[in-house]
């Protein structure tokens, strides 16, 4: 496989949201708007592209039986790492999104990529590997983010073009579903390769 | 197995710790920052520090921020409908409500949130005289005109604010008390 299609991979074929459905909790939940959905993207492909380097790296030495642990381990550090460092620097970001940040750590995506993808590659490709599904990401949850912001709140990334409220029920979980739904039988029908 | 599963965690450990020894000043750093921001925004422009202090009414323990000179910015909470939403009252020297503001709150997005945007809302309690005007939703025979839809909110907010004028009646008593002495 060359370099470029395992990050493109992610795009569409292996895209995590639309193809592979994992990580469905913080995708229904931070993408309220479109930049919270944009954050909550970056943040996770943060964690995803670390955690694949450090995981292809230890993962010839590391006992098949214990695995799982010290990969949670491996990952629930990062997320930490990331935690601490947005309430230092974003603290704004880190206020919006807030419990979504420590759940990273439960988030398929990363474990998934960490079990089926950076235990058996080299460092290079698993890095690729986690910026191709993180880019992936942070694209299905900001387009969801942009169509609950439009339908819901009549803006796009904060800015307003109705006066008003826009339909309520997007905001809200109903319309995380509704909206996800819509998107994975689009993307189903006019991107993915059968 | 066991030596691996160790040396991880010791190592994961080492790295979290290192992590929290540098960001441990900036988090502090902004936490102060967004108080200071919050305390400008409640009082009238000052000049000098403002000073923390907590004062005990009836169970509840309130934090304040006195600026000499200037007023009091109480940090009260009341139960909303999701939750408690918290909100700091800037009151000057004369009693009279200089502007209120949401420290957090996690109410529904679109309905009770709006307690932090909906501008009508909010800029009521500019100005407010506590002693002329009652800090209850209409509905409940007070002045405060309740966001649309959003009642539980809206009485949260009136009680928090309510309280915070308590707190502050507390704070000047105690502390006449304090000057006669």
């Amino acid at each position: 496989m060359s370099k470029l299609s395992l990050i493109t991979k992610g795009f569409v074929k292996d895209n995590p949201t639309f193809s592979l459905v994992l990580g469905m909790c913080p995708t229904l939940a931070t993408t309220t708007s479109a930049m919270n959905g944009l954050e909550m993207g970056l943040a996770t492909m943060f964690v995803l592209i670390l955690s694949n380097i450090v995981i292809s790296l230890v993962a010839p030495v590391v006992p098949d039986k214990v695995r799982i642990p010290v990969y949670i381990v491996i990952i629930a550090t990062f997320v930490t790492v990331l935690q601490l460092l947005m309430q230092a620097y974003v603290p704004a970001v880190y206020e919006t999104l807030g419990l979504f940040i420590p759940l990273i750590v439960v988030n398929c995506i990363v474990l998934g990529r960490a079990e089926a993808f950076a235990n058996k590659n080299s460092v290079v490709d698993s890095a690729l590997d986690g910026l191709g599904i993180g880019i992936g990401f942070t694209m299905s949850l900001t387009v969801i983010g942009i169509v609950r912001e439009i339908l819901g709140s009549g803006s796009v990334f904060g800015w307003k073009f109705i006066a008003g409220d826009g339909i309520l029920a997007f905001v809200m979980a109903p319309g995380a579903f509704l909206v996800l739904g819509y998107l994975m039988v689009l993307f189903n029908k006019f991107l993915a390769k059968k | 197995m066991v030596l691996c599963l160790s040396a991880v965690c010791l190592v994961c450990s080492a790295v979290l710790g290192v992590a929290y020894a540098v960001t441990a000043e900036p988090i502090a750093q902004a936490q102060v920052a967004k108080t200071n921001a919050s305390i400008a925004k409640v009082l009238p422009p000052f000049e000098g520090d403002a000073v923390p202090g907590s004062v005990k009414l009836g169970d509840v323990e309130y934090d304040y921020y006195k600026v000499e000179g200037t007023g009091y910015a109480v940090i009260s909470a009341a139960n909303g409908f999701s939750g408690p939403v918290t909100v700091m009252v800037g009151i000057d020297c004369s009693g009279i409500i200089h502007n209120t503001e949401v420290l957090s709150q996690s109410e529904t997005p679109g309905l009770g949130a709006k307690c932090q945007t909906d501008e009508n809302f909010i800029n009521q309690f500019k100005g407010w005289d506590p002693a002329s005007k009652t800090l209850a939703v209409r509905k409940d025979g007070g002045d405060v005109d309740a966001i649309t839809a959003s009642t539980i909110t809206s009485r949260a907010y009136a009680l928090a604010v309510s309280n915070a004028v308590e707190v502050y009646r507390t704070i000047v008593a105690d502390e006449g008390g304090q000057d006669n002495e």
